[in-house]
């Protein structure tokens, strides 16, 4: 494992959108005072004329991303996402979902692994709130390779997104050359029939690691990453539920309103199977290392591997 | 102003009134106060400033117009009326099941260039038209009307900060002034004030205008247009609830419709004025 690369997907983020620019002549990226954070300084720096700091005002932010998008620019929209799903909510769904705008939000340290910043700054909150809002894509991309797809995904698809993006380094599990990403459309990683593991974000790694040490123990773990958990593959998830008969999710979000409730609302309307939900409980973080906060929050391939087995001999 | 030019934009701005009365009376409910408020400078907007097409309403260099404060959609969409975006015969059933006028504004609405109507989000707005028109290099101009009791909003602040640091010359805001929110006088439930000095701090250009006199509106406009290197701020003295003479600067005409009886003294009222207008 020593020869794992490792990477922020907000990296791959301001990367994109530098790597996009020329491809999107209306491409514009906007940021609230954090361009050295959530990445954007390296598409400023390569397009310092399309590029516009709104200064600590997420609120505007929004408002002037969905002005800009009504005469026909396609602007990224770029905090943490405790700002843009949390402190912006509003502004964001009546400004950028009530029109269905084309306004791309790219929202950087999500979760508990923002880390040291401790718990105002970690967003375990904002795939429940963006699901709320109809019409709007949720997407939270795994890894280096998927988050690149994910941005051109976005900017080829036509309506508000919003892409959910860690501080972390993250191992890049997913091959550059092969690796197709289907907007709405989840993938299995492995295959099995004892129960499937529906993991999204850093958590997909987390299962497939999981899925090995099961399989070692005698356990045949299906593994799905849901990278799009707006439009929810709800074919895939209701497919898994039959043929496994126990699904187990993994989020590095609050189990309430995140993707373990986007299943089991799919799953119970389905085929009604049991669905185990890894992720923050209803607390709030706080500080620490991002690693050892992830092991403490229980979302870690030996919190899956234990939950797996304890869900299975109910 | 040229006097038939006048006389016209008078007749205009009347006849967006007795829309205001019928939307908000056949709704029964609605905000008939700050719709007549305003029915002069969008007389003046839509008939003599804006260079708009009611045959291509998504007319791409067209000027844009945002309603922040989109409770008044009454008078707006009565406007837009009158201008041709589509029937007159819509006012009737606003805010009704399946109807084309919405209680705020919305941007699927022919005419309308924004959503808006939760208060602060549509100078924001605003401001990401005129950024893409600088960016662009287009001539378009934006203009955005708000209530002085939005102004409370933070938002307002956040994007009068940004139209002045990106130089948004492109861009007027009117402050719709009647001196009355829902709570009551805006200056009892926590004052805005002083109006002129807060937008002249953030770093626009700030005109005051008498809302009710078109000679006055259209200085105040010109004005407007030859502003370089800064938003405008136009603080509009009005009256709420101006040209019915029991609904004049009373806060209770703020969110209230008009009953069958009100409604055709109302009417009668305007009638009245159009008439004398138009002998």
């Amino acid at each position: 494992m020593a020869d794992v690369i490792k990477k922020a997907t907000r990296e791959s983020y301001g990367e994109s959108l530098r790597d996009l620019a020329g491809e999107f002549p209306n491409l514009v990226v906007l940021d609230a005072d954090l361009a050295a954070a959530t990445k954007t300084g390296i598409f400023k720096k390569a397009n310092p004329d399309r590029f516009f700091d709104c200064g600590i005002a997420e609120a505007n932010m929004m408002g002037v991303a969905a002005g800009l998008a009504s005469c026909g620019k396609i602007p990224f929209a770029s905090t943490f996402a405790m700002f843009a799903a949390g402190r912006a909510f509003e502004i964001v769904r009546n400004s950028i979902g009530y029109p269905h705008l084309n306004v791309k939000i790219g929202a950087t340290h999500a979760g508990i692994s923002v880390g040291e910043d401790g718990a105002t700054h970690q967003c375990n909150e904002d795939i429940a709130l963006m699901r709320t809002i109809p019409g709007m894509t949720i997407i939270n991309p795994c890894d280096d390779v998927e988050a690149r797809a994910a941005v051109r995904a976005a900017i080829e698809f036509n309506g508000p997104v919003y892409m959910r993006f860690g501080r972390l380094a993250v191992p890049v599990i997913n091959d550059a050359e092969t690796y197709k990403f289907e907007l709405g459309k989840g993938v299995v990683m492995k295959d099995g029939s004892d129960v499937t593991i529906v993991a999204t974000g850093l958590m997909v790694n987390e299962a497939v690691e999981a899925a090995k040490t099961l399989e070692a123990d005698g356990i045949s773990a299906r593994v799905v990453n849901i990278h799009t958990i707006k439009p929810l593959d709800k074919e895939l998830i209701c497919k898994c539920a039959r043929e496994t008969g126990l699904i187990v999710t993994a989020e590095e979000h609050s189990v309430i309103g995140g993707l373990g409730s986007a299943v089991a609302e799919a799953v119970t309307e389905c085929c009604p199977v049991p669905v185990v939900k890894i992720g923050v409980n209803d607390e709030f973080g706080f500080s620490g290392p991002a690693v050892d906060l992830l092991k403490k929050f229980g979302l870690s391939a030996e919190n899956i591997v234990a939950t797996v087995k304890k869900s299975i001999n109910k | 102003m040229e006097a038939k030019l006048k006389n016209d934009l008078k007749k205009t701005a009347c006849k967006i009134r007795m829309g205001v009365i019928e939307g908000t009376y056949n709704a029964k409910s609605g905000h008939p106060g700050g719709s007549l408020s305003i029915a002069d400078t969008l007389a003046y907007l839509y008939f003599n400033k804006m260079n708009i097409d009611p045959a291509n309403p998504d007319m791409p260099d067209r000027d844009r117009f945002v309603l922040s404060k989109g409770h008044t959609a009454p008078a707006l969409y009565s406007a837009l009326a009158q201008r041709g975006f589509f029937s007159a015969e819509e006012l009737k059933s606003l805010r009704h099941i399946g109807a084309l006028l919405q209680g705020h504004p919305c941007i699927h609405t022919p005419g309308v260039d924004m959503s808006s109507g939760s208060l602060g989000q549509g100078i924001s707005t605003a401001c990401g038209m005129a950024l893409a028109g600088k960016i662009d290099g287009k001539s378009y101009k934006v203009y955005t009307i708000l209530g002085d009791g939005e102004i409370e909003e933070g938002q307002v602040w956040e994007a009068a900060m940004f139209a002045a640091h990106y130089k948004l010359d492109n861009l007027v805001a009117v402050v719709d002034n009647n001196g009355l929110q829902i709570d009551g006088k805006i200056t009892e439930v926590c004052s805005p004030e002083p109006i002129t000095d807060k937008f002249a701090a953030f770093g626009w250009h700030v005109i005051t205008m008498n809302a009710h006199d078109l000679d006055d509106i259209d200085r105040a406009f010109t004005e407007a247009s030859t502003v370089t290197g800064k938003p405008v701020a136009i603080i509009q003295k009005s009256t709420k609830g101006k040209g019915v003479s029991f609904m004049e600067d009373q806060v209770s005409w703020h969110g209230t419709a008009p009953n069958k009886e009100q409604y055709e003294t109302a009417m009668a009222e305007l009638c009245a004025q159009l008439k004398e207008l138009e002998d």
